[in-house]
């Protein structure tokens, strides 16, 4: 065995060792890198009360009520859901920009023992979507998309949509 | 003097192999080859930088609910790629460094780890600035952004340790070593926003089926990735170049001192 040969294989062992330790730490940390728990995670095994905790997922439809509190300051309640399950959710401040209904949002606060998430931060999450006004309008009017409901659909039916015409391509 | 011209600094060239990858061990022929390379390299990331950074940043359309606060994603975007595939190219350098002792490789990996670390700080800059508007704050420590940090750390620290030794075959070792080792955060990059969530938003562009851009948005966005990218690739060859040349007038002059001394 050369030299060459050896350090080569010496590399490829470490590398071999290196991944696996890694992997091995990174899946028993898996519950410590997920940045947010869905609705459904906390119907699944609720936190304790006093615990804060970040609670994510699409804002419901119909379900956004904005309010003034008595001292003037701007106050939100809304529900937070993934599909299967929903969690309330009650906000006292400034809403980010792309807040709204069917958007993904973050938050950050407490449940309370009625079952109300108490947010103390409110971060709005974009998808991985990008389309210029006119496509979402075109969209939007063609009845193939309720920015209120969710995502958009399939990219395929969308992304090489002349901004001109109103029907997007059918299938993808 | 023969033995000091043909070697970089203090380091005799392996007499062995001729051909395979130490053909372009030699510095005289890569200072030949790259300085042909150079000029149009050069020349096709400026006519690429000035198609694609106008189309993206002016002509192209803004997003329904982003606006022109999009158009982040033709900086943002391209040097995010770079990071990640700059680092594999790092990685891959530093493998020809350890296993094959490969002198040219040492160099051109102590010069791509400074242009790594100012491609990764502009993408979390560009980010910071995207994230304030969009999410509602410059920073959260989500896998994604977290994981660039610590890439963004690795380039710094490699630039600093392949520098911190007197010899400078030792700098190159540790430094190989230190990338290797960091190598396996380049994978936690790219899919820490499939394998955990995040608020960073998952892959438009690299992801099964179609890719979530329109068009509009996504053909500037690949004409602005390739022309950083020939950027990048023109400044790496070109600081590589200079520290070849740097090497060599280094080791003239101790040639030159250690003539006159004898003499």
């Amino acid at each position: 065995m050369t030299r060459k040969s050896r350090r080569l294989w010496m590399l490829l062992l470490c590398a071999l060792g290196l991944g696996s330790a890694t992997a091995l730490t990174l899946s028993a940390f898996q519950d410590n890198l997920v940045f947010f728990r869905s609705p459904s995670d906390i119907a699944r095994e609720a936190p304790t009360a006093d615990r804060a905790f970040r609670l994510g997922g699409l804002v419901e439809t119909g379900s956004v009520v904005r309010e003034t509190a008595p001292d003037g300051k701007p106050e939100a309640r809304f529900r937070v859901t993934d599909g299967a399950h929903g969690v309330p959710v009650t906000y006292a401040g400034v809403l980010p920009d792309l807040f709204r209904e069917g958007q993904g949002v973050v938050t950050l606060g407490r449940l309370g023992p009625d079952g109300t998430f108490r947010a103390s931060e409110v971060l709005a999450r974009h998808d991985e979507s990008y389309m210029p006004p006119e496509v979402a309008d075109a969209l939007k009017r063609s009845g193939h998309w309720n920015p209120n409901q969710g995502g958009p659909p399939p990219a395929a039916t969308w992304n090489t949509l002349e901004p001109a015409s109103a029907q997007p391509r059918r299938g993808s | 003097m023969e033995t000091v011209d043909t070697s970089l600094g203090a380091r005799p060239l392996s007499p062995a192999p001729r051909g395979g990858l130490h053909r372009f061990a030699n510095p005289g022929r890569f200072l030949r080859l790259s300085g042909r390379v150079l000029p149009w390299l050069t020349a096709a990331a400026v006519l690429t930088l000035g198609i694609g950074l106008p189309w993206g940043l002016f002509f192209s359309p803004p997003d329904w609910q982003q606006g022109e606060t999009v158009r982040i994603l033709y900086i943002h975007v391209p040097m995010a790629w770079l990071a990640m595939g700059g680092y594999a190219g790092l990685a891959i350098g530093s493998i020809l460094s350890l296993i094959w002792r490969h002198p040219l490789a040492d160099l051109a990996c102590r010069e791509l780890s400074p242009i790594g670390a100012l491609a990764t700080a502009l993408c979390l800059a560009t980010g910071s600035l995207w994230g304030k508007p969009m999410w509602g704050t410059w920073w959260v420590w989500d896998a994604r952004l977290t994981s660039v940090l610590v890439l963004f750390f690795l380039w710094l620290g490699h630039a600093a340790l392949v520098r911190a030794f007197d010899d400078t075959e030792r700098g190159a070792r540790m430094g190989a070593i230190l990338a290797l080792i960091g190598a396996v955060n380049v994978p936690i990059v790219k899919f820490s926003v499939d394998w955990w969530n995040t608020l960073h938003q998952p892959a438009s562009v690299t992801r099964l089926g179609a890719p979530g851009l329109h068009v509009d948005i996504l053909y500037p966005l690949l004409v602005c990735a390739l022309g950083f990218t020939l950027a990048f690739m023109a400044l790496v060859l070109a600081r590589t170049r200079a520290a070849v040349m740097e090497r060599r007038i280094r080791a003239l002059e101790l040639a030159a001192a250690r003539r006159a001394e004898a003499a």
